[in-house]
């Protein structure tokens, strides 16, 4: 961790720079596309925006529920607490579950996992967690009515056994480079 | 006490706020990406990428891992394929790669949880998306 606190005011400024631009830089260049869609096909660029627009609404209450977990989960559990869990034996089966239940897009709960990773949790459990996230409740009833009740069953076992055998595999790739 | 639980719960808020406002640029880039894909990329197009080879599962893992969105898109989507004569190992490895792996996703996934994490899941998450998609319909066709 960087001792910010101990740098004077110009480099402190300087980080804060830097870690913002970081970020930033991508929605310039996002930014900038649009501007150039704008300018070849204004009707394409309206129409992305609008579609844009339409998601944005859509992940408001998403938004709403993470800043919830996250706030419920900093005021009862411990940072501590929680890596202390996930890195037990019935770890992998949490992030399985966890996996399962959580809802909407997978970039809206990267700043908890983000929290998770920097508690130590290990990042096995992270991405057995992420690949959990393509087995929904919710969704099963239309898998059923594409693909049949047999294929949704299946696939849902076999994605939930994969997960930790990639979760396990990840870790050991990310520990060794 | 009660002013102690009041300040853990401003602590817990607090910290929340700025996990969530640190993602906020990336998730605006995602979901511009998002947009932009949608529109400039028709549905239809889809479909023929596919070559009715062996190489299908990793022309669907790869669509799967390039477009992004609901992965009720993927399922209607899927379901269209089938339709349309394209093999289930290489639906299973669209659908299952659409949720899993994320080319739009992993510039976001890069800044929140590090370089090294991300491409590594990325990959093995293709991967494992066409060894999903052999496994599901390898037992089905036992069953």
């Amino acid at each position: 961790m960087k001792q910010t606190s101990l740098l004077p005011f110009n480099q402190k400024i300087k980080l804060k720079l830097q870690d913002i631009s970081k970020a930033w830089y991508f929605v310039i260049s996002i930014i900038f596309i649009y501007i150039i869609l704008g300018v070849i096909d204004f009707t394409k660029a309206l129409e992305s925006l609008q579609f844009s627009a339409s998601v944005f609404i859509k992940i408001i209450p998403v938004f709403v529920l993470v800043f919830a977990l996250m706030a419920i989960t900093n005021y009862f559990v411990t940072p501590k607490k929680l890596a202390g869990w996930l890195n037990k034996k019935h770890g992998w089966l949490i992030a399985i579950v966890a996996g399962i239940i959580s809802t909407g897009p997978i970039y809206m709960w990267y700043p908890m996992l983000q929290d998770l990773q920097k508690q130590g949790v290990k990042n096995g459990l992270i991405a057995t967690f992420l690949y959990n996230r393509a087995i929904k409740p919710a969704h099963l009833p239309l898998i059923i009515i594409y693909f049949g009740l047999a294929f949704t069953v299946v696939l849902t076992i076999v994605m939930a056994v994969l997960s930790v055998i990639q979760g396990w595999l990840v870790e050991k790739i990310v520990d060794y480079f | 006490m009660q002013n102690l639980k009041i300040k853990r719960l401003k602590q817990a808020v607090i910290k929340a706020s700025k996990g969530i406002w640190n993602a906020v640029p990336m998730i605006i880039c995602v979901v511009l990406l998002i947009g932009l894909l949608n529109v400039l990329i028709p549905k239809s197009t889809y479909s023929k990428v596919f070559t009715n080879s062996i190489f299908d599962p990793v022309i669907g893992g790869a669509l799967g891992s390039i477009l992004a969105g609901s992965p009720i898109t993927s399922y209607i989507l899927g379901g269209e394929f089938l339709a349309q004569g394209v093999s289930l190992v290489a639906i299973t490895a669209f659908i299952v790669s659409w949720v899993t792996v994320g080319i739009v996703t992993l510039p976001a996934e890069i800044v929140m949880l590090g370089k090294k994490f991300a491409i590594t899941r990325n990959a093995i998450s293709f991967v494992f998306a066409i060894l999903v998609a052999i496994i599901t319909v390898g037992v089905l066709n036992l069953l």
